[in-house]
This record gives C-alpha cells, structure tokens and sequence, in this order.
C-alpha cells in the first residue's frame, strides 16, 4: 500500500433519500448524507475536524452544485482544522484524494467528504430551458461548443464513441450492455431510480440524443447526496467498521485539460489516470474482485474498462457481450447498484459508496455472491478523471 | 435527412484579445489560428504561449481552411429553440497540423453521409460581430 502512506482509511458512508423530484435541496439533502455517514463510522459531528467536498460555490446548471463545504460544515456546526472544495479535480473524487493527504500530513483527523445533487428537483423546469436562461455569451471551454450547438456532454461524448465504433468495431449493441447491466443490477437496489426491467429492444429503440447516443445511455438527474468519512488509520482502531484501505489513487493528467485537443480520440484522461494508480501499486488487474465504473454516459464506462486494463485496447465490444458476467453473480461484477444510468446521477460519489457497502458484506440484496476483498473505482469522463482501488482488511 | 445549414440562433462566445482574431477572421475570409513562431507548430485554443516548446513568439496565422472530419456525432435533441436538429457537430482537423482540431459544424451535407476522413472547407457563419467557423464537403 503506497498511497499517502497507507496513513488514511474509510470508515464511514452514508446516503441521504434519493430520487426523482422529491422537493428537497441540495443542502438538506447534503446534512442527511453527512450525519448518516458520521454515525456509520461510530464517531459524532464533534470528531469531525475536516470536510471536502466537490464541486464548491461554482455557477453551473441548476442543482449542480448541491451544497458547498461551508453549507453543510456551517449547518452542523462543525470545528475544523482544515476544510476543501474544488471542481478543477482529477474526477468527482479529486478532493476526496486531497483530505486524504490532509489526514496523511496531520492536519485532519476524520474528515467528512461530500457529494450532493438535486438537479431533479432545481430543474423539473426542464433542462433545455435551464441552458437556454444562461447568460447570453458562452465563456471558458464552452465557448468552443455552444456556438455550434454542441450544449451537452452528449454531443461532446458522442463524438468520442463514434470515432471508437470507427476504429475498433464496438456496435451499439455491445455498448447496450453497459444500461443492461445497470437496469439488472438496480432492481436489487431499493435505493435506485429506474428498476424496470429493459431489453435490447428496448434500447435500440430508444431516442436517439446525439448518434451514437441515445436515451439510455445517458444518466437520469436526480436529488440525493452521499458522504464518505476518511480517517487517520491510529484513528480509526476501534470505530464500528474495519477500516478499508486505499491501496492507489490515480489523479495524473498527461495532455491539456480539453473534450476537443486530446491526441488520440479513442482514449481519455480515464487511460492517465489508470496508468498513474497501476504504477504505484503492486497490484495488478487480476487482484480485482469487482468494479465501479462511472457511467454518466454509457460510452464513460467502456473507456474506464479499457483504460484500467479489464480488456485489451481496442477490444472492450467483444468484452461486453457476455453481460451476466457483470451481475452481483457473475465473475466481473460491474455497477453493482445499476449506476448513474439506473440508480441515478449521484456524480461519482455513488460509486464509491456502493464499492465501501460490498467490501463491508452490506449491500444487502444485491451483495456479490463471491468473497470480494479488493475494488476499482473510476471516475469522470474526458479529461476529467480520478481512480482508486480499494482494499478491505480482515 | 440534411443537416442544418443556418440555424437562426447561435450561443455565441464571449471574445477576448487572444480569440478575436479566430472569431472575426471569417469577416475577410480567413480562418485564424495560433502558431508558434519559433516551433512553427500550429495551437488551439489561442494562448499567449506555445504549449509545446513554450515560446512567447506567437500569434494568428491564416490557414488555408481545409481539413478532414476526424469524429463527429448526429444531434437529434433540441437544446436551443432556435438551433433546431438534426445537425452534425463534429471535430475537425486542419491539414497544416493534424494536431489542432476545431470543434465544427458540417454543413451542406446530409446527416446520413458525414465519414471519418472526409476533406471539408472552411465557411462562415455570421451572428452579430462573430464569423462561426463551420465546414462544408469538399472533393478530395
């Protein structure tokens, strides 16, 4: 174990309710998710002494940002000696890395770590008009993209996926089984937003949002947050779980922070990050038991696959096909709680919770039936990407 | 179906010093982009510095505005009212410098007959004082 010195460990998790316009804000909802995971962990608000969280205070569209640090630091009444947010990460777990570093260094001791959402809620307006409300002139990247319609991260991945399909055959009936296996897995997760059972047809025969994309391989918004408690490992002896070990973090960045400049299109900042997190490991792609992979599009999925070495480049089409593999059941269980595509867009915090709840034996109905020790977790699309393996101890 | 050629609304970028030449060339025809004067190496976006050798010697150069369709995706959602779908969005890249790839739309071309390869030119579209650089088919 190399990262940070093996000095920081998991403790603790939490969800708040998650759904479908379910009329709570992000902060509420952010408050839920902190205490539950605090009293998970065994500790109170008074133990906690660092808070982080993504994406911060940052204009974006509506329910993005659910709530800031100081939202839910403020809210509990929390005294800390060292605090974070930040959208300019390596993937929605990028400050999670850094209040790790924060316990590794001495500044924290348990830190409680953030996500929340309620875009359903803040935008049961509709999404077209929340784009449409925005200041009349694009800035920042996307002033590359809007002007030529390209709004959504739909338009900026499909391009992406289309020249893969162009270059190593990947059908969109391989790329169906990434939703297929999030819609299977999310009938065993009472927690999920869509449990209905979906077929192939079902699939190709969806909406078309931006060929090759269609409904279904894009994630469904919804409210909800989920809270991750990092520890001092002296700290955490003692606490009502075994602690889970980060074995590696990957966080690199080998190219310009752009959807449009990367040099090969048939990869992502997911293949920086991957290769960053096998090289400080001994560890390799076998000693993984199973993995969360963020799918805020289908497309994100096959690329983390790929990029962390589960299939050979080029090859992840074929490796779809057998999709039972990726059941809790199966020898290379994915997705485990159905995603973003099926259990909704809690932006890449839900995955790492669903990896803690398996390697704790707590996911209930949906747990893998094999013994599972050690995760991968990837998270982000483009350049955005972090990943982490995680590692239960007895 | 053909893809649309002029939408009546165009989000439009905000213009700064480094990207008003890229978004106002279109007013004389040209397509400009950053080079390195001491690389000769192409860049976008514009900067004041040349990612690659980090020379501050650089500036806007006209292009010849060919370039050839590296990936692109059919959009069929409405995402501007004024901006109707179909419409292809794609990357393109320039024949001085493969390297540098504009995200564009393909224009005078209908959806079903957009190819990786493709070799396009360079058009403009005008909204208000910016040029949007698009691209139509050409033969190779």
């Amino acid at each position: 174990m190399t990262f940070v010195d093996d000095k920081a460990v998991i403790t603790g998790v939490g969800q708040s309710q998650i759904g479908r316009r379910i009329g709570r804000d992000g902060i509420d909802l952010g408050i839920e998710a902190a205490l539950r995971a605090i009293a998970d962990a065994g500790l109170t608000p008074d133990d906690i002494d660092g808070v982080a969280s993504y994406p911060g205070p940052v204009s974006a569209e509506a329910g993005f940002a659910g709530a800031a640090t100081h939202d839910v630091r403020d809210a509990l009444g929390l005294r800390t000696s060292w605090h974070l947010s930040g959208v300019e990460t390596p993937g929605q777990i990028g400050t999670l890395l850094d209040a790790c570093a924060a316990v590794a260094t001495g500044r924290a001791t348990h830190v409680l770590c953030f996500r929340s959402v309620w875009e359903s809620t803040a935008q049961s307006a509709g999404r077209a008009r929340a784009l449409t409300e925005r200041a009349a002139r694009a800035g920042g990247h996307l002033q590359w993209r809007m002007p030529f319609g390209a709004a959504s991260p739909a338009n900026w991945i499909g391009m992406y996926a289309q020249r893969y399909m162009h270059e190593f055959g990947l059908t969109r009936e391989q790329l169906a089984q990434v939703a297929l296996n999030g819609r299977r897995n999310a009938a065993l997760n009472p927690n999920a937003i869509y449990r209905d059972p979906m077929t192939l047809e079902d699939y190709l025969s969806a909406r078309i949002i931006s060929w090759p994309l269609c409904l279904y391989d894009c994630d469904v918004p919804c409210d909800g947050a989920t809270a991750v408690i990092v520890s001092r490992r002296e700290a955490a002896g003692g606490l009502r779980r075994s602690p889970i070990s980060i074995e590696a973090a990957g966080s690199a960045l080998n190219e310009r922070h752009s959807w449009d400049q990367r040099t090969d299109l048939t990869t992502m900042a997911a293949h920086d990050a991957a290769e960053h997190m096998w090289r400080t490991t001994t560890m390799t792609p076998d000693d993984v038991d199973f993995a969360e992979l963020y799918d805020g599009f289908s497309y994100l999925t096959t690329q983390w696959i790929e990029a962390l070495g589960f299939c050979e480049r080029g090859k992840v089409g074929p490796f779809l096909e057998d999709g039972e593999r990726f059941s809790p059941g199966g020898d290379f269980p994915l997705n485990t709680h159905g995603g973003q595509l099926s259990a909704g867009r809690l932006h890449g915090y839900g995955f790492l919770h669903e990896a803690c709840l398996q390697l704790w034996g707590d996911a209930g109905e949906r747990q893998i039936t094999k013994p599972v020790s050690v995760a991968a977790i990837g998270v982000g699309g483009g350049p955005e990407a972090g990943c982490m393996l995680l590692h239960r101890e007895e | 179906m053909t893809g649309t050629v002029r939408p009546e609304y165009r989000m439009l970028p905000e213009i700064s010093k480094d990207t008003e030449p890229f978004w106002t060339g279109g007013a004389e025809g040209e397509l400009r982009i950053h080079r390195c004067r001491a690389c000769e190496c192409w860049f976008h976006p514009p900067a004041g510095v040349c990612f690659r050798c980090r020379s501050r010697d650089v500036g806007p150069q006209a292009v010849s505005g060919r370039a050839k369709v590296a990936a692109y995706t059919i959009n069929q959602h409405t995402w501007f009212p004024g901006f109707p779908p179909p419409y292809i969005v794609a990357l393109v890249e320039l024949d001085e410098e493969p390297d540098v790839r504009l995200t564009t739309n393909i224009v005078d071309c209908a959806v079903a007959d957009v190819r990786v390869g493709m070799p396009v030119q360079v058009t403009f579209d005008r909204h208000e004082d910016v040029w949007v650089p698009i691209f139509r088919p050409v033969a190779s």
